[in-house]
Parts: structure tokens; C-alpha cells; sequence
């Protein structure tokens, strides 16, 4: 027990690692055997970070559960592990998606093995961008993600997998130079890898370096590392790898991309270019804005614009997404002025809105999934009338359809609604024209579920199975039943978020 | 009188190989049985010594010295220390994955591994040699055999090219070393070859500034330096499969250790005048060996190319005159040897079975042979630096020397890794996936136990090093100590 206590971050980040390597030893010819054996071994971080949830303190300031040991201290990197109020919940959202991911991916009958262990290597991926505190680490793990995503588009994707999954990576990693070069430079100058203190020394640094004034060069650093993440979140007009992936992907590729993989641009940006560059955030803030709202705009209406549904539900991860960063920039602009306190109101947001939509994206792309393996199409044009067809999933997907869309009482609305509560004051403007995209989101909500769902009953599918199976069922219940929960009660996740968020910008 | 274990490890090979070349020719099976004892016995003990090495203590260890031509000061002078020993491991690890995968050579195994083994030899003797004279001896016994091992068993379209191309430019490029090697003799008026004693001979400023450039490129040829890196795609492409291993894993470090040995360590204010220039060779090696790679068509080219860029990493780390620049590049050393061996084998393997390097003309290789997919997937991720693999381990710490040295390199070379990322992933996908070309159907069979044993070894160090650096990093530090000490914590 004491082991477990003292170690849990690290058994969390590993659990699946080990995971894998027990897939790879099982015999290939048992896909019964190998997917359940995944889903069980992914309950396990779901439960260590349910543990590490209730033990959670979140009045305590800092970073808890820490764990430091020597790794690459030949040039001063250590395995330095910590969590606080941003990086649990997302913790916590990475381990509650893997399961239903691979609960999503039982359909899949190709190479099982191979999948599901890619799969748990991608979970220690993300769940180690979250949960280092050594800008090494973070960065190993930043890049690490990368490689079981590529494989799982390039082998178990559609059609177009060899275009996407490259652009992908090309995308990914070329944005990714810009940050490794930034996180060689920092350690140059302020010769440690640690977080801590980075956080400490690095924005108060004023020497001139390299023969540039150091305006300059955190003027650049802090460009390297926006470029990275916005690429990821992906911010507008770094987003065109996105829609190609997403649609590119398996369902559970997908699900995880959309539900986790964004988030760890967003995460980038609270976690480090906040804190590491106040001065050049609160400066170029107004840049962030205008590019969350025009990902916004845009992603709504490029996702209006599609005949795909899944296209239409990549799309409108640009669009959500446009908020997190909006709440973001919000916040940098704001923090240390006299409206601090709405600062602190759209960073919540933002935090809330990166949980929410990791839930809505995930069960999007899970129900396009579920339709697309009956019908083997995923053209809007070729359903219609389907709700008679398959009555509880017509349910669920209006469910989830207002769940994204930010219907009042589900969680969505929750989110948005503090990210444009906090930024009304700070820039009136670009909230004004994203509450506009609002309304487009309303609009390609809506004509999915018109193009699907609704019209006279479908003839062409009327001997297609269409309804949703049972352990479908089970695989998105949990979506809906969170997205109800925190739309009726956010205040559970709220607290925990708020609490480290007044810390840093309070 | 304690254990010579280096001074086993440099012989057994030699010993082994003359062994080889007394046996009947037709006993095939012997032959390789005797090879296959002799170079896990090398290994074995390589990895005893290398675990024996005391790093606190630092400096050379396992010492052995042995006059040897008292009259001309030359003495048998043997030890390693944290930039020697891992070197010595590597080639302990591509003795016996060379070995491995050779089990198949058919034509003259007894000559091929008889020569094979000399060449080890020499290999290992240059990497613990603290006598000047003495590690000219190796290198010359690490080349020669080169030139019969791929003008006898090489591709039969270029193997005479490259083999005299190859031994041209080595040649040349050891002769111009040895020039400098005496010059230091006859100025240091010590009489002697001993490096120790060299170290301290504190030869006149205008001396190292003439004649450092001298001693670095001649032994930077073998490291595959801009501009005289033009010998290496053709050998390595040329060379049978664990003469190419060899070749590219060993060989070129090679070039690189002793020009570090020898013309950094012997002449290190030679070294701080010109090695701010030279980065720019090795930036060019860096880019433009990775764009040229990217041109390819030939699996093999592309490979060798590869080899020319990161070789330039090392020698960027070199010349970054800074102690993370050469930690970084004392693990690149290893790591690229590592890499650079499992890649040569697994086009190897793939050649064999397809009969042709033809990129176009491959595919869908991952269904009939999946775990040389795998194999060539981790030295494809190392290759492009990605973290939790060893080539991250190798390149960060280089490239923080680099921007402590000139920013501006760092950030050009760094583009060098998209490139490398864009092509290595394209091979992955036309060569292992994708569709297989028809005639080639049913044709291609998986590789044998022996070949998976090989590729399962040195994929196996790849992630070992970039998951878990602390079990070599801490020892190339140790041994950087002493170069940051005669550079004059530089």
C-alpha cells in the first residue's frame, strides 16, 4: 500500500506500458482474449486516478503526489512527476477515455494485437505530457505520443491514411523543432530542466543573450513554443493536419485524438508559455484571440460546409477548441490587471472547456463510427430518415449532439459559457464575434442531425442492422452521463480547477 | 598480475580468424561454429569490462603497458576509459550481430570470416590504444582487410569501384595523420609515442595550429567528413551485409574517436582555433547528407547517406568545444553504431529475400517478415531523434552544445531532423507496407531465428539507452572529464 501511495503517479503513466508488453506476449489468434485483457488493464490508471482524485488536496498549493528521481542527470533532466488542479483533470480524462476507446475498438478485426498495444503505448504518451514537471521529460513524452498515432492511422485508417498520417507527423514534429530548440535554449541559459524552477528564474532573467536583448529572445522562445501547441490544439491556420486525421483514423483513433491529443496543445499553453512567459503572453494575447476566434468562425463554418459527417465533427473540434484558446488568451491578457478576477473566470473555462469537449468529441466520433461500420459510408447525403431505423441511437445522438453544442444543462454550456463570461470584459470584441460562431455551431449541429436522423424513413438502409449494439451502449454511457452531471453540478470538477487557477492568476 | 581483458578481447578475434584459416575450407558448419564462440566471447567480455569500469575513478583503467620497441619510445600501451569503453562494447555487439547474420554466406565463409576477424581486431586495438604508433598499427590492420571483404563477397556491379575508392581515400587520409603522428614525435622531443606522455608535452601554440588540421581531417576521412565523405555511401552500399555493419557502425567512429583521440586531445589549442570553423563542414554533413539521403532510390544509398548525416552530428558535438557537445557525442558514437548496424542488416535481410534495393520495387515486407519491420521502424525512430530511443539521448545534449557554440548551427541543423523524419517514414511505408509487387508474391519468406536473435539485440540497446540514458551517459561523461581538462574547461 505504501508503495502504491508513494508511487502513484508513476504506476498510473506506466500500468499501460506494462499492459502492452503483456499484449505482445499473448497468443495473436485470440482477439477475445487480448481485448479483454486491455480494457481491464486500462481500468486500472482509471482507478489509481480516481484514488489519486479523492486524495486530491486541493486548498494545498503546488504540485502533489510528486515523484523525483535521476534520469538523464548527465545533462540535469530527472523524472520529476507532479500533479496540481490543471493536469489531474486531464489526467483523469485521458483514463476514463482509453477504456471506452477500447471498449469502441472491439469491432476491430485486423491485427488486434498490434492496435491495442499501440494503443496503451499512446495512453503513457499523453498521460506523460501531463503529468511530468521536467521540461525534458515533457518534451519525451510530447514526441513519444506521436508514433503509435501515426501507425494507428497509417494501418487502421480509410482510405487516405498514407496522406493523412504523414502530414500528421510532418505537422507535429516540424512544429515541435521550434520547441525543442526553445527547450535547449532555456536550459542553456538557465541550466536546469525542472519546472519549478524554471518557473522561478526563467521570466525574471534579464541579461542579454546570444547578443540580443532579452526582449528578443523570449520574444522568439515563447514563439516556438505557441507554434508547437497551436499546432496541436491546432489554433487557426495551423489546423489543416486535423480534419485529414481525424477522418483518416479508426473510430477509436479518432475518439482519443479528439478527446486527449488536442488537449495536450491547450495543456502546453497553460503549463508552460503561461507561466514561463507572462510579459510576451500578456503582449501578444490579442494575436491568441484573434486566432481562437477565427478558429472559431471558420470551424464552424467549414464544418457547415461538409457533406462528411465525420468531417463535420473534425470541423467542430476546431471550433471548440477556438474557445479553450479564447479563455486562454483571455487570461494572459488579463492577469495582474484590475479585471484579474474575470481572468480567473475564462481560465476556468477554458480548463472546463478542454474536459467537456474531451467528452462530446469523443462520443461524436464514437456514433460516427458506430454508423459508418453499418453502412460502410460516412456521406450525409446517404442517410436520412434514420431514426425510425435505430430509435435509441437516434437518442444518443441527439444527446451528444447537444452535449457539443452547449445546450443548457449538459456540460458544454457550462464551459462556454464561463470562457465567454470571462473574456466579455477583456475583449469585447472577439467575444462578440465568437458568440456569433455560437450560433453556427448551433447551425452544423443541427443539419447533422437533420441529415441523419431525420426526413422520410430511409428505404436504402431498411435491412441494415442499424441499431446501436449493447456494449456500444455501455462504451458511450459514461460520455452522457458526465456530460449531465457536470451541465447539473460542475462544481465537483469546478473546485479543484478553480482552486489552482486563482493560485496562478488570482 | 591481473586479468588482460582488453588485451584478450583485441585477440581473440585475430586468434579466431587465424584459426578460421586453417580449417579445411569445406567444413562450412565448423567454421562458423568457431566464429560465432570467438565473437561472443569478445562480446561477453566486453560487456564484463565494460561493467568493471570504476567511474568515479574516471581516467584510463585496465591499463596494460609492455615495451615494445624501447629504442623509438613505441610500447604496447593499452586501457579505456568513458569515451573508449563503449566503442569497445559496440564493436563487441557488432562482431556478434555481424556473425549472426552471415550465418548464410556460402561463398568462402572461411576467408570471409577470417578476414572479418583480423579487421575486428584491428577495430578493438585502435580503441584502446594509448601509444601513438600502436594505434597506427590497427588502423591500418582495420582497414586493409576492408578492401578484400568488399572486392570478394561485395555487389558485383560496383565492388571494385568502391573497394579501391574506399581504401584510396583511407589510405591517403592515414598517411596524412601519420605525418602529423610523427611531427608531434619529433616536436615533442620526448622520445616517445606514449599519448599519455604526448598529452602533457605541451607542444608550442603555432604547432598545434598547423598541424591539428592535419592530423583531424586525416582521421576525419574515416569519420566520413564534408568534403571527404564521398568514399562511404559507395563502400557502405558495395560491402556485404556485416562488412556494411561493420563498416557503418564501427569503422566510422573509427575516423571520429581517433580524430578525437589524437588531434582534439594531443592538440587542444589547435583544436579551440579551428574547430569553430570546421562546424560548418559538420553542419553540411548534417543537412546536406540528409537531404541527399532523401533523393535516393537505392534502400542501400539512402542508408549510407544517413550515416554521412549523423556522423556529422558527432562531429558537431566535436566541435561545439563544450562538455555537453561531447557527451552527446560520444553516445551518438555508440547509439548511431547501434543503428547504423541494424539498419545495413536489415536491408541485408530484405536484399536477400527480394534480390533487389529498389525502393519502387519493394513493399508490403511487414506481412511476410513483421519483426524486421519492427527492427527497422525503432532504428528508423532513432535515426529522426525521437525521444524515449537512443538517438534523442545522443542528439539533445549535442545540440545544446551546439547552441552554446553558435546558435545559428543548432537551429539549421535541427532541420536536418525533419528531413531525416520525412524520408525514414516514407521508406517504412513503401518498403514494409503498401502493397507487395506481384512477382514478388510469394516469393519472400521470413528470416531465420539467427537473424531475429540480431536484430532483437541491437533493437533492444536502442530503446534501453533512450528509456534508461544513466547506464552510459554517467560513464562518457567521466571520460569527456579528461578532454574538458586538456581543453581547459572550454
Amino acid at each position: 500500500m505504501d508503495f502504491i501511495t508513494s508511487h502513484l503517479l508513476s504506476l498510473i503513466l506506466f500500468t499501460p506500458t506494462v499492459a502492452a508488453a503483456l499484449l505482445i506476449l499473448l497468443p495473436r489468434a485470440q482477439p477475445k482474449l487480448l481485448r479483454w485483457v486491455a480494457l481491464l488493464a486500462s481500468l486500472v490508471p482509471l482507478a489509481l486516478s480516481l484514488v489519486a482524485w479523492m486524495r486530491f488536496d486541493m486548498f494545498a498549493g503546488g504540485f502533489q503526489f510528486e515523484e523525483l528521481a535521476g534520469w538523464y542527470t548527465s545533462i540535469g533532466s530527472n523524472y520529476h512527476l507532479g500533479v496540481d488542479g490543471l493536469s489531474l483533470p486531464m489526467v483523469l480524462l485521458t483514463t476514463l477515455l482509453t477504456p471506452l476507446c477500447i471498449l469502441a475498438a472491439f469491432s476491430i478485426q485486423e491485427r488486434v494485437r498490434v492496435f491495442l498495444a499501440l494503443f496503451l503505448l499512446l495512453e503513457t504518451g499523453m498521460l506523460g505530457v501531463f503529468l511530468s514537471l521536467d521540461l525534458l521529460l515533457f518534451f519525451v513524452f510530447w514526441e513519444v505520443g506521436l508514433v503509435p498515432m501515426y501507425f494507428l492511422i497509417n494501418q487502421w485508417g480509410s482510405k487516405n491514411r498514407d496522406y493523412a498520417s504523414l502530414k500528421f507527423l510532418i505537422y507535429t514534429m516540424g512544429g515541435s523543432l521550434g520547441l525543442l530548440l526553445a527547450i535547449q535554449m532555456l536550459r542553456l541559459v538557465v541550466g536546469t530542466f525542472d519546472l519549478p524552477v524554471l518557473y522561478e528564474r526563467w521570466p525574471s532573467l534579464n541579461q542579454s543573450l546570444f547578443g540580443l536583448p532579452i526582449g528578443t529572445v523570449k520574444t522568439i522562445a515563447f514563439w516556438a513554443f505557441t507554434i508547437a501547441f497551436a499546432i496541436k490544439v491546432p489554433v487557426w491556420p495551423f489546423h489543416t493536419w486535423l480534419p485529414d486525421a481525424h477522418t483518416e483514423a479508426p473510430t477509436a483513433g479518432s475518439m482519443i485524438l479528439a478527446g486527449v491529443l488536442l488537449k495536450l496543445g491547450a495543456y502546453g499553453f497553460l503549463r508552460l508559455v503561461l507561466p514561463l512567459f507572462p510579459a510576451q503572453a500578456q503582449a501578444f494575447a490579442w494575436v491568441l484571440a484573434l486566432l481562437a476566434v477565427a478558429a472559431i468562425v471558420f470551424g464552424a463554418f467549414a464544418s457547415w460546409g461538409q457533406s462528411d459527417f465525420k468531417r463535420l465533427v473534425a470541423y467542430s473540434s476546431v471550433n471548440h477548441m477556438g474557445f479553450v484558446v479564447l479563455g486562454i488568451a483571455a487570461a494572459a491578457w488579463a492577469r495582474g490587471t484590475a479585471s484579474a478576477a474575470d481572468a480567473v473566470i475564462a481560465m476556468n473555462g477554458a480548463v472546463l472547456q478542454m474536459f467537456n469537449h474531451g467528452l462530446s468529441a469523443a462520443g461524436m466520433f464514437f456514433l460516427v463510427g458506430v454508423l459508418y461500420e453499418r453502412t460502410h459510408t460516412r456521406e450525409l447525403n446517404d442517410f436520412g430518415g434514420l431514426f425510425p431505423l435505430a430509435p435509441i441511437y437516434g437518442g444518443i445522438l441527439i444527446f451528444t449532439s447537444m452535449g457539443s453544442l452547449g445546450l443548457p444543462g449538459l456540460g458544454g454550456f457550462v464551459s462556454e459559457f464561463l470562457v465567454v463570461r470571462g473574456s466579455w470584459p477583456i475583449f469585447p470584441l472577439f467575444t462578440a464575434v465568437a458568440m456569433l460562431g455560437l450560433l453556427l455551431t448551433g447551425a452544423y449541429v443541427l443539419k447533422a442531425i437533420q441529415k441523419v436522423l431525420h426526413g422520410a424513413v430511409n428505404t436504402r438502409w431498411k435491412e441494415t442492422a442499424l441499431e446501436i449494439a449493447p456494449r456500444e451502449v455501455i462504451a458511450i454511457a459514461p460520455l452522457m452521463l458526465l456530460m449531465l452531471v457536470i451541465g447539473i453540478w460542475p462544481a465537483w470538477l469546478l473546485n479543484v480547477i478553480n482552486a489552482a487557477v486563482s493560485r496562478l492568476f488570482g | 598480475m591481473t586479468f588482460p581483458i582488453l588485451s584478450i578481447i583485441v585477440f581473440t578475434p585475430i586468434v579466431a580468424g587465424v584459426i578460421i584459416l586453417l580449417l579445411p575450407a569445406e567444413r562450412k558448419a565448423l567454421i562458423r561454429g568457431v566464429a560465432l564462440l570467438a565473437s561472443a566471447v569478445a562480446l561477453v567480455l566486453s560487456v564484463v569490462a565494460y561493467f568493471a569500469y570504476d567511474i568515479p575513478q574516471g581516467g584510463y583503467q585496465m591499463v596494460q603497458k609492455i615495451p615494445w620497441l624501447p629504442a623509438w619510445g613505441i610500447s604496447y600501451h593499452i586501457g579505456v576509459d568513458g569515451l573508449s569503453l563503449p566503442l569497445v562494447l559496440l564493436t563487441g555487439v557488432v562482431m556478434f550481430t555481424g556473425v549472426l547474420i552471415s550465418w548464410g554466406v556460402d561463398d568462402r565463409p572461411r576467408e570471409f570470416f577470417g578476414f572479418l576477424f583480423i579487421l575486428a581486431t584491428g577495430v578493438f586495438g585502435v580503441f584502446v590504444s594509448l601509444d601513438l604508433f600502436q594505434l597506427f598499427f590497427f588502423y591500418e590492420i582495420a582497414v586493409f582487410p576492408m578492401y578484400l571483404l568488399i572486392a570478394i563477397w561485395g555487389w558485383q556491379k560496383t565492388r571494385e569501384y568502391a573497394a579501391m575508392k574506399l581504401t584510396l581515400y583511407l589510405f591517403i587520409g592515414s598517411v596524412v595523420a601519420l605525418v602529423g603522428a610523427l611531427a608531434m614525435f619529433f616536436a615533442s622531443g620526448l622520445q616517445t609515442f606514449d599519448m599519455l606522455e604526448l598529452e602533457r608535452a605541451g607542444f608550442s601554440g603555432a604547432f598545434q595550429r598547423i598541424w591539428f588540421p592535419v592530423v583531424f581531417f586525416g582521421f576525419g576521412v574515416l569519420g566520413g567528413l564534408f568534403p571527404f565523405h564521398n568514399w562511404s555511401p559507395d563502400g557502405h552500399v558495395a560491402a556485404p551485409t556485416a562488412v556494411s555493419m561493420f563498416h557503418a557502425g564501427v569503422l566510422m567512429k573509427l575516423g571520429a574517436f581517433a580524430a578525437l583521440r589524437v588531434g582534439i586531445m594531443l592538440l587542444p589549442e589547435g583544436a579551440k582555433v579551428h574547430l569553430p570553423w570546421i562546424i560548418f563542414l559538420a553542419l553540411v554533413n548534417v543537412v546536406y547528407g540528409a537531404l541527399i539521403a532523401m533523393v535516393q532510390t537505392d534502400f542501400k544509398y539512402v542508408i549510407g547517406f544517413s550515416s554521412v548525416s549523423h556522423m556529422g552530428l558527432v562531429m558537431l558535438g566535436f566541435a561545439s568545444l563544450s562538455r555537453e557537445g561531447y557527451i552527446g557525442s560520444g553516445l551518438q558514437m555508440f547509439s548511431h553504431g547501434v543503428m547504423t548496424a541494424l539498419f545495413f542488416a536489415v536491408v541485408g535481410m530484405v536484399y536477400d529475400r527480394a534480390h533487389t534495393r529498389d525502393i519502387p520495387k519493394l513493399g508490403g515486407l511487414a506481412r511476410t517478415m513483421p519483426l524486421v519491420a519492427v527492427a527497422f521502424i525503432v532504428g528508423g525512430l532513432v535515426s529522426m531523434g525521437m525521444p524515449g530511443l537512443s538517438g534523442f539521448v545522443a542528439e539533445f545534449p549535442i545540440f545544446l552544445g551546439v547552441w552554446s557554440a553558435q546558435p545559428i548551427v543548432a537551429i539549421i541543423a535541427a532541420l536536418g531532423i525533419v528531413v531525416t523524419a520525412a524520408y525514414i517514414m516514407i521508406i517504412v511505408r513503401r518498403v514494409f507496407f503498401g502493397p507487395m509487387p506481384e512477382e514478388q508474391e510469394g516469393h519472400i519468406g521470413d528470416v531465420t531465428p539467427l537473424d531475429k536473435l540480431a536484430l532483437g539485440v541491437l533493437s533492444f540497446i536502442l530503446i534501453a539507452l533512450g528509456v534508461y540514458p544513466a547506464w552510459m551517459a554517467p560513464l562518457v561523461s567521466s571520460g569527456v572529464d579528461s578532454v574538458m581538462r586538456l581543453l581547459g574547461g572550454a
